[in-house]
C-alpha cells in the first residue's frame, strides 16, 4: 500500500492521496504535527478530510497517519466532573501541559490514567453474563455510582473478575464468550456516531423538573423527551439552559458548549462547584460533565461536540440514570455542517445548510429517551434533551428552526419583547407549547394535586383572553371594557408578574418545587374566583383591585421551600380580605 | 535563497493562480513582485499539490500573468512586538504610519492567535465606569468583556466610543492601562476626530493604533483586527496592562470577507456573506477576556452601523450572539436631541450580574436596574397608547408611566458629552424617577431595598 500523503489543503478541509483500505469516519493524523482529522468522504483511494485543529502551515506532500478506527469516546470512570473539547481531550490536562491558550495536534488520554478507583464487584467467577450486566461499582462522585458494564456483544461466563485498586486501562474481568476469552478493562470506547443500544424504549411519563415555573406549569418536559428553546441572541437561552443544568432533578448533566462564549463556559466552571444540587445538597460539579468547544475553536470539532456530549450520556443512562443533556447551539453545530458542506463542494439546500440537515438533526434528537438498559437486571434509564436554536433575527422560519421543530415534542419560544422588558424566562406563553401534558397528568395527579391539571388549564386560559382583551383596549380605551373582564387582566397580569417572572440570580426565586408552584397558583386563582363572586354582589373594582392582600401574593415567590407553610396564612388572609 | 515563481496563470479579483508550486503551505505569505519592480503582499487561501490559491491583500491592479514573480515567505501572517508600540500608528497590515521607523520586535506572533483554552479563562467581573449612566446603570460593562455598539450612519457613535475610552476605570484602582485602535475602512475625518482626542487627552502615549481608511485595500481590513487584538494580546497577557479595544468599523470588515468569499465563487449565505460569517468573527471577538493568574485584561468595544438600522442584518445578527451583550443606540432619541441616544430596552449587558452589587457598585443596583428596565418599558407603552387614543383616554397609573418615560430620557439618559457621572450619582437620579412610582408597583426591588432607598431624601 502507498504511504498517503496530503495533496490539497482548503481550510479545515484537506485532501489525501493513498488512502486504499480506509474506511468512512475513520480518525486519521494528518501531518508530522499529527492533526486529528476524520474522513467524510472517499473517492477512489482519495479521501477527503475534515480536520479537527487549524491548518495553517500545512501542505501538499506531508503525510497522513491512518488508524483505522472511527472518532470514538473513552468511557470510564473520571468521566463526571471534567471538562472536554469537541473530541474529547480534557481542558484542564491541556492547560496544564501547554499553558493558557490551546494550541494544535496535542495528544492527551480523555480519562486520567493513573488515577486508581476502587472497584466493588457485584459478580463472581463462573456466573454467566450478557451484555449491558454490571460487573462492579465505583464511587466516582459523592452522588455518582459509576457502574462497570459488559460492553455490547459480548456475553459468557466470567473466568476472573477483580476487586480494589484499579486505573482506568487495567482488566477488571475476563469473560469467556463463544469468540474466545474477552478482557474487559475499567474503560470502553465507543464511536460517537452510532447511538448505544438499548432493549426497549417507552413513551415518557414522568416530568423532568427544571424548578421554572414557566416550564414545569406550563411547558413541561418530560424525562426522556426532547425539547428545543429557540430565540435571537439576548432572548436568554444561555441562562435557561444554565437554569437547568444547575436546577433540574436529572442525576447527570451533560452540558455541551458547543460555539458558543468562551466566558459562559468559564461561568459554568466557577459556579457548578460552588452551588448545591436542591435535592442532595452536594456540589452540582459531583453530577456533571461539560463539553466546550467555544466559537473561536476549530469548527469541525464543534460538528463532533454534539455527538461526544450524546455518547457520553447515552453511557451514564445504560448504567440507569436519568440523564439530561443541554446543547448551546445547535445552530452553531449545523453552521459547522454547513461550512464543511460548502467546502466539499456539496450541492446547497435551504439557506446554503446541505440537503442532510433535518436528517441529521432527527437522528441526533432520536438517541433520547426513556428506556430499558441492556442487562438481565431490568434496570431503566432516560435521556432527555433540550438543545437551544439560534436562528437568525429571531426569525423561526429558519431551516434549523424548522428542522427541530419536526422532531422535539416541547417548544420553548422565547421572545425579545419580554426580554427587553426584563421579563425572565422570556419564554412566550402563547407561542410555546409541550406535548407531554397528556404523558405527565397520571404523575401530577398521583403526586402534586388532583387540581393541578384544571388550575394550569385556568390560568392558560386567562392569559389567552387577556391578549384578546389587550388587543380591544389598545383600540377602544381600557375603560371601555367591563368589569369582570377588567379583572380578568388583573389576574393575568398576576399570572405573568407574580408567578411567570422568575429571577434566575435571586437566591430563592431560582429553583420553585413543583409544590411550591402549584401552591402559587392556587392562590392566584383562588384570588381570581372570589373576586370574581364579590364583583358580581356589587364590591367596587377599584377596592378589588387594591387589597392589600395581592401585595403578599406578589412576594410568594420568596418564601422558602422549607417554609411552605407561609403559603396558609396568605390564603386565609385572602378569604379574609373581602370581609 | 527564495524560489521564484513566474508561473502565474489567472488572476481574478483579489485572488490569483500560480502553478507549478511545490512545498507550499496553507495561510502561507507570498510577496509578489510586479513586472514594475513594486512588491505587493498576499497570502495562500487554497493549496494543491501543483497549484496555490493566493489572496492578495493589496489588489491586482497593474499585475499581469506574464511578468510578475511570486516568492512564498514560508510564515505565516506575524507581528512584530515590544514595549515600544505603545504610541504608535500603523497601517492596516502593521507598517509604521507615522513617518517613524519599525519597531524593534521582542518575539514575533502570529496574527491569528490561538483560542483561550475556556479552563484558563477567569470570569469577567470587575465594574468599569464609564461616567455614562445609560451604561453604568442599565448595561454595566466589566473587564474582559466584549460590548459591540450597534449604530448607524449618523449617528454619534464615534462620540460615545471615544468618551468611553476617555472615562472608563475601575473604581478605586490605579492600573497600567491601554487603548488599542483598529480602523477598518473608515473615513479620514472619522479617524481623525480619534486621533486628535486621544493627542488631546494625552491618550495617545498609551495607545496603539492600526489605521485601514477607506480608501486604502479592503483586502488588507481582513488582517487589520487581527493585528490589533494581536497587540492586545501582548500588551495585556505578556505586560500586564488593561487594554481597551476599539474595533471600528466592523461592518466595512464584514464586507470585505463577503467580497473575497465572491471571488472565490463560494456558496453564498445570508444577503452573499459566506457561511463562516460566525466564526470568523468568533475568532475575533472571543479573543477578549481574563486569563486566571494574569493581571491583564482585553476589553473590547467593536463598532458597527447597521444596515439600515436593521437590528436582523447578519453582521449585527451574528455579532449579538457571539459578544456578551450589545448597546443600541437609537435615531428616534438623537432626534429629539438626547446624547448619548441609547436605546436601553433592546442594549444589554450579559456580564452585568457579577459585576455589579454591594462592595462593586451598591447593593440595590441590580434591583433597581431591574425595576427601571420594567418601568420604562411600561412608560413606553403607555406612549404608544397615548398616540392612538390621547393622553386623556390613559389611567392614572399609566399617565405616571408616561411622565417616567419622559423624565427618565431627559433625566437619566441624557448627559453632556463632557461629564463624568459617579455611578452612586447614577443610581441616586434612579431612585429619584422610580419615586414617581407607587410603590406597590415596584416589585423587582426587594423590601428591605424599598425601606431603605425609597423614601425621599
Amino acid at each position: 500500500m502507498k504511504n498517503p500523503k496530503i495533496i490539497k489543503v482548503s481550510g479545515p478541509l484537506v485532501v489525501a492521496a493513498g488512502c486504499g483500505g480506509a474506511k468512512m469516519y475513520d480518525i486519521v493524523r494528518v501531518s508530522e504535527q499529527r492533526l486529528i482529522g476524520e474522513i467524510i468522504e472517499l473517492k477512489g483511494d482519495l479521501a477527503y478530510i475534515q480536520v479537527y485543529e487549524e491548518t495553517s502551515g500545512i501542505g501538499p506532500g506531508e503525510p497522513v497517519y491512518l488508524t483505522h478506527q472511527p472518532l470514538s469516546v473513552e468511557l470510564g470512570p473520571g468521566l463526571i466532573g471534567s471538562i472536554y473539547d469537541g473530541i474529547q481531550r480534557p481542558m484542564d490536562v491541556i492547560r496544564n501541559k501547554c499553558g493558557d491558550f490551546v494550541p494544535r495536534g496535542i495528544d492527551v488520554p480523555a480519562l486520567d490514567e493513573n488515577k486508581e478507583w476502587q472497584f466493588k464487584p457485584l459478580l463472581k467467577t463462573g456466573q454467566i453474563v450478557s451484555s449491558g450486566d454490571i460487573l462492579g461499582e465505583i464511587d466516582e462522585t459523592a452522588l455518582i455510582k459509576h457502574k462497570i458494564m459488559v460492553p455490547a456483544g459480548v456475553a459468557g461466563e466470567i473466568v476472573e473478575i477483580k476487586e480494589g485498586n484499579l486505573a482506568v486501562k487495567d482488566i477488571v474481568a475476563r469473560i469467556k464468550t463463544e469468540q474466545g476469552i474477552k478482557e474487559i478493562t475499567l474503560s470502553q470506547h465507543w464511536p460517537v456516531r452510532r447511538p448505544r443500544p438499548v432493549k426497549e424504549k417507552f413513551a415518557p411519563d414522568e416530568p423532568l423538573t427544571t424548578g421554572q415555573r414557566v416550564i414545569d406549569t406550563f411547558f413541561p418536559i418530560a424525562k426522556g423527551g426532547t425539547a428545543c428553546i429557540p430565540g435571537p441572541f439576548g432572548s436568554g437561552k444561555t441562562v435557561v439552559l444554565h437554569e437547568f443544568a444547575k436546577w433540574s432533578d436529572a442525576q447527570v448533566i451533560v452540558y455541551v458548549g458547543c460555539g458558543e462564549r468562551g466566558n459562559e463556559i468559564a461561568d459554568l466552571l466557577l459556579s457548578f462547584p460552588e452551588l448545591k444540587d436542591p435535592h442532595s445538597g452536594r456540589p452540582l460539579m459531583e453530577r456533571t460533565v461539560i463539553i466546550a468547544n467555544t466559537s473561536n475553536m476549530p469548527v469541525a470539532a464543534r460538528e463532533a461536540s454534539i455527538y461526544t456530549g450524546i455518547t457520553i450520556a447515552e453511557y451514564f443512562r445504560d448504567m440507569g440514570y436519568s440523564v439530561a443533556l443541554m446543547a448551546d447551539s445547535t445552530s452553531r453545530w449545523a453552521e459547522a455542517l454547513r461550512e464543511i458542506s460548502g467546502r466539499l463542494e456539496e450541492m446547497p439546500g435551504e439557506e446554503g445548510y446541505p440537503a442532510y440537515l433535518s436528517s441529521r438533526l432527527a437522528e441526533f434528537y432520536e438517541r433520547a429517551g426513556k428506556i430499558a438498559c441492556l442487562g438481565s437486571d431490568k434496570r431503566g434509564g432516560a435521556l432527555s434533551v433540550m438543545g437551544a436554536v439560534s436562528p437568525p433575527g429571531g426569525d423561526l422560519s429558519d431551516p434549523v428552526v424548522q428542522a427541530t421543530l419536526r422532531v422535539v415534542k416541547v417548544f420553548w419560544g422565547l421572545d425579545d419583547k419580554l426580554a427587553n422588558a426584563r421579563h425572565f424566562p422570556a419564554i412566550n406563553w402563547l407561542l410555546s407549547y409541550s406535548l407531554y401534558h397528556d404523558n405527565l397528568e397520571a404523575f401530577l395527579k398521583n403526586n402534586i394535586c388532583e387540581e393541578f391539571i384544571s388550575l394550569r388549564k385556568r390560568a392558560m386560559r386567562l392569559l389567552e383572553e387577556e391578549a384578546g382583551l389587550l388587543e380591544i383596549a389598545r383600540l377602544v380605551g381600557i375603560e371601555s371594557l367591563t368589569f369582570s373582564d377588567r379583572l380578568i387582566l388583573e389576574v393575568a397580569k398576576s399570572i405573568r408578574e407574580d408567578f411567570l417572572h422568575q429571577h434566575a440570580f435571586h437566591e430563592i426565586d431560582t429553583y420553585t418545587s413543583l409544590m411550591k408552584q402549584h401552591r402559587m397558583l392556587k392562590i392566584i386563582m383562588e384570588f381570581y374566583a372570589l373576586s370574581q363572586e364579590k364583583l358580581k354582589e356589587g364590591m367596587d373594582f377599584e377596592k378589588i383591585v387594591k387589597l392589600p392582600v395581592r401585595e403578599k401574593i406578589s412576594r410568594l415567590k420568596y418564601i422558602e421551600e422549607n417554609k411552605l407553610q407561609e403559603f396558609e396564612k396568605v390564603e386565609k388572609e385572602l378569604r379574609n380580605s373581602y370581609a | 535563497m527564495l524560489k521564484e515563481y513566474l508561473t502565474v496563470s489567472s488572476v481574478s479579483g483579489p485572488l490569483v493562480v500560480v502553478e507549478k508550486t511545490e512545498n507550499i503551505k496553507y495561510a502561507e505569505l507570498a510577496e509578489i513582485e510586479l513586472s514594475d519592480g513594486t512588491l505587493r503582499r498576499g497570502k495562500v487561501l487554497e493549496v494543491s499539490e501543483d497549484k496555490a490559491l493566493v489572496q492578495m491583500f493589496e489588489g491586482t491592479i497593474g499585475l499581469d500573468v506574464a511578468g510578475s514573480r511570486v516568492r512564498f515567505l514560508g510564515r505565516t501572517q506575524e507581528l512584530g512586538v515590544s514595549e515600544d508600540l505603545l504610541g504608535r500608528i500603523f497601517d492596516g497590515a502593521g507598517r509604521p504610519r507615522d513617518n517613524a521607523p519599525a519597531i524593534i520586535a521582542k518575539k514575533r506572533l502570529d496574527i491569528n492567535g490561538s483560542p483561550i483554552n475556556p479552563k484558563s479563562r477567569a470570569y469577567p467581573q470587575e465594574f468599569i465606569q464609564t461616567g455614562i449612566s445609560a451604561i453604568d446603570g442599565l448595561n454595566p460593562l466589566v473587564r474582559g468583556q466584549k460590548l459591540p455598539i450597534f449604530s448607524g450612519s449618523g449617528l454619534p457613535h464615534s462620540h460615545l466610543t471615544a468618551q468611553i475610552a476617555r472615562q472608563a476605570k475601575v473604581l478605586g484602582k490605579e492600573e497600567q492601562f491601554a487603548v488599542v485602535f483598529g480602523a477598518m475602512g473608515i473615513t479620514f475625518e472619522e479617524a481623525n476626530f480619534f486621533m486628535h482626542d486621544f493627542r488631546n487627552t494625552g491618550a495617545i502615549e498609551r495607545s496603539v493604533l492600526f489605521i485601514n481608511l477607506a480608501n486604502d485595500s479592503a483586502i488588507e481590513r481582513i488582517s487589520t483586527p487581527r493585528l490589533a487584538l494581536t497587540a492586545a494580546e501582548y500588551l495585556a497577557f505578556d505586560l500586564d496592562m488593561h487594554v481597551l479595544v476599539i474595533l471600528i468599523d466592523m461592518t466595512f470588515y464584514c464586507e470585505s470577507l463577503r467580497e473575497i468569499a465572491a471571488a472565490r465563487k463560494e456558496i453564498p449565505g445570508r444577503r452573499g456573506y459566506p457561511g463562516y460569517l460566525y466564526t470568523d468573527l468568533a475568532t475575533l471577538y472571543e479573543r477578549a477576556g481574563r486569563i486566571k493568574g494574569k493581571a491583564g485584561s482585553i476589553t473590547l468595544l467593536p463598532v458597527l452601523s447597521m444596515p439600515e438600522d436593521d437590528k436582523t442584518h447578519p453582521i449585527p445578527d451574528l455579532t449579538g450572539y457571539i459578544t456578551e451583550g450589545q448597546i443600541i443606540l437609537s435615531r428616534e432619541l438623537h432626534r429629539k436631541g438626547i446624547y448619548p441616544p441609547m436605546d436601553v430596552l433592546p442594549s444589554l449587558s450579559r456580564l452585568k450580574d457579577k459585576g455589579i452589587g454591594a462592595n462593586k457598585t451598591r447593593e440595590d443596583h441590580a434591583d433597581v436596574l431591574n425595576q427601571l428596565f420594567a418601568c420604562y418599558a411600561k412608560g413606553k407603552d403607555a406612549r404608544e397608547l397615548a398616540v392612538i387614543l390621547g393622553e386623556a383616554a390613559l389611567s392614572d397609573l399609566d399617565k405616571l408611566y408616561l411622565k417616567f418615560a419622559d423624565e427618565f430620557e431627559d433625566k437619566f439618559v441624557r448627559q453632556s458629552e463632557t461629564e463624568e457621572r459617579p455611578v452612586i450619582e447614577t443610581l441616586e437620579i434612579g431612585w429619584k424617577l422610580l419615586r414617581l412610582i407607587p410603590q406597590a408597583e415596584l416589585k423587582r426591588v426587594r423590601q428591605g431595598y424599598m425601606d431603605k432607598y425609597y423614601p425621599a431624601k
